[in-house]
């Protein structure tokens, strides 16, 4: 028996005609005819936040940015970790950091993650800590502060949760805003 | 072709638990120690790194991202194989065999304390439209694969369930001599037939405990193996196979592991396992797997090695060891890293260096990995020490 072209799959009596290109929801009595099935995945975890994090973070909560030093090559390393991966070395000291840096780069977002547009444009950036080298990895979001003014190398300071509402998290600092502001 | 050789072996132990330290310091622990072993310094002398790993295990996607740092990897030639760590094992020994690389480290670890769902997780790897339906109905537990399995090969082969229950036994036993291993423990065949069945025939205590743990082995090529370190440990042969997902077109016979063995015994001229191997390590997530896997290994004919263990053949002081640091049963499920740790095994043995559990006059040891429920991929390495 000769094999049907595939593309008469979408034009037979059971499918109807081809779905918009333009894309639209199909009807309840489309979706029945395609054969589906619906699934949601159940995996849950419960990571350990390690050595190095679980400082960090309760260092946070009590308004304190910890890094960890790596005498190897002089970096102070924030987030903190317990072995520097340029040196492949065990990192030696705790080290506290005032919390003041610059803006490394930014983004100004306008969307949510269904892509819907947001009221208010979300900020988000990485930030070179005073005390860290830059390119570090230390990451928040920007407040009290325009998209227009946002800029590479803006002086930024952190904007902490009062005492009593901090739980050892990155957002005990709820962003960070223009120095001096 | 290059010779290839393990130069350097480390680990962390293996545990039920391990919220001390996250999986990327757990790692950095057990990949110091392979370096130290192998008296080398990652940043400078290693040409390519290799983790076994899988995302849904670790919840991350794309988790490969995630594996320099931790390995002295950080903007080095690195990748991820999403199976086994025998299977990255092979990737390594591609690359030296090739020329690509002189000096090769693979890893793989278990987190799985950290996965809450784990059953449900196994279930995703089911096919999704037609056999993860039928267990999400009757929410079964996944093992019942196991226990298909199981049945079959007991009925194909007259292997009993004592037969099976004594593989525990003596697992269970070995694992004591053990220091990596948490799950030894002197028990009878009657305590593990009386433990509540699970998925029949197969009983609570037949299933291996899952535990946390990371193993690193750093592979040279024959020549710079013989610099770097006395006792090098050669890899002659490694092969490995993969069945159709299909869970119900499985057999009573663990295939995978006869055609990867297959693959691994040619390219190490091994034509009689029986009298060119003188210990093996496999798999044994679940009691019936390790006989089974005997069989495919050629080392028992078909449904003779329950019997064969029972006479003593397999025991740490018999013929032919099999699972003297435990097996998974003793040591744990490592989930990927399994296969490394059935590896490293062998080549502690190998160099010597087992402890209390030193086997005497061995030359040559086979591993086994297999990728567990409801996979049918499995890995066949065999290694020797070099007179």
């Amino acid at each position: 028996m000769a094999h049907e072209p595939r593309t008469q799959t979408h034009n037979d009596e059971r499918f109807g005609p081809p779905p918009n290109p333009q894309g639209r929801r199909l009807s309840a009595q489309e979706e029945a005819q395609l054969p589906h099935i619906i699934a949601k995945p159940r995996a849950r975890y419960a990571w350990a936040a390690g050595i190095a994090i679980s400082a960090f973070l309760e260092g946070l909560k009590r308004g304190k940015i910890l890094g960890r030093k790596c005498v190897g090559c002089g970096r102070v390393l924030v987030p903190p970790r317990m072995f520097c991966e340029r040196c492949f070395r065990p990192t030696d000291e705790w080290v506290e950091l005032p919390g003041t840096g610059v803006v490394e780069t930014f983004s100004v977002s306008y969307i949510d993650t269904d892509a819907n547009r947001v009221e208010e444009p979300i900020l988000v950036g990485t930030i070179a800590l005073d005390g860290a080298p830059p390119h570090c990895g230390f990451m928040h979001y920007f407040g009290e502060v325009s998209p227009e003014e946002l800029h590479i190398g803006m002086p930024v300071e952190p904007v902490w949760k009062p005492e009593g509402e901090r739980v050892g998290s990155i957002l005990d600092i709820r962003y960070f805003r223009p120095r001096g502001r | 072709m290059r010779d290839v050789a393990i130069v350097g072996v480390g680990c962390t132990p293996f545990r039920p638990l391990t919220p001390e330290v996250n999986w990327k310091e757990l790692t950095f622990q057990a990949a110091v120690r392979a370096y130290e072993d192998a008296g080398i310094d990652p940043r400078r002398d290693v040409d390519s790194f290799i983790t076994c790993a899988e995302d849904f295990w670790e919840g991350f996607s794309i988790f490969d991202e995630f594996t320099p740092d931790q390995l002295g990897a950080v903007l080095r030639p690195m990748h991820t194989v999403t199976g086994d760590g025998l299977l990255g094992l092979a990737n390594a020994v591609m690359q030296i065999k090739t020329g690509l690389c002189d000096v090769v480290v693979v890893e793989a670890h278990s987190k799985i304390s950290e996965l809450l769902t784990f059953e449900h997780v196994v279930e995703l790897a089911f096919d999704s439209v037609y056999e993860a339906p039928l267990s999400r109905e009757r929410d079964v537990h996944p093992y019942y694969v196991a226990g298909l399995e199981m049945q079959l090969y007991l009925h194909e082969t007259g292997t009993t369930e004592e037969q099976c229950a004594a593989v525990v036994v003596q697992d269970k036993q070995n694992a004591l001599l053990n220091p990596l291993a948490p799950y030894g423990t002197r028990m009878s065949v009657d305590d593990v037939l009386g433990s509540p069945p699970l998925s029949d025939p197969l009983k609570r205590l037949e299933v291996a405990p899952r535990a946390d743990g990371c193993v690193v082995l750093v592979l040279a090529a024959g020549e710079i193996a013989e610099r770097l370190c006395e006792v090098p440990i050669y890899i002659e042969g490694i092969g490995w196979c993969s069945e159709s997902p299909w869970i119900a077109a499985r057999g009573a016979e663990a295939l995978y592991a006869k055609r990867a063995a297959q693959m691994a015994y040619e390219q190490a001229g091994i034509t009689n396992p029986l009298q060119q191997i003188d210990f093996a390590e496999v798999d044994d997530r679940f009691a019936f797997k390790l006989l089974q896997h005997v069989e495919a290994l050629g080392l028992a004919h078909p449904g003779q090695a329950g019997k064969l263990l029972l006479d003593g053949m397999f025991s740490r002081d018999g013929e032919l060891p099999v699972n003297p640091s435990g097996g998974c049963l003793g040591a744990g499920d490592l989930i990927e890293a399994g296969g490394l740790a059935r590896a490293l095994e062998v080549v502690l043995q190998l160099r010597g260096e087992a402890g209390a559990r030193q086997l005497p006059d061995v030359e040559t040891g086979v591993a086994l990995s297999w990728r567990g429920v409801p996979h049918g991929t499995g890995a066949v390495a065999v290694f020797r020490r070099r007179s």
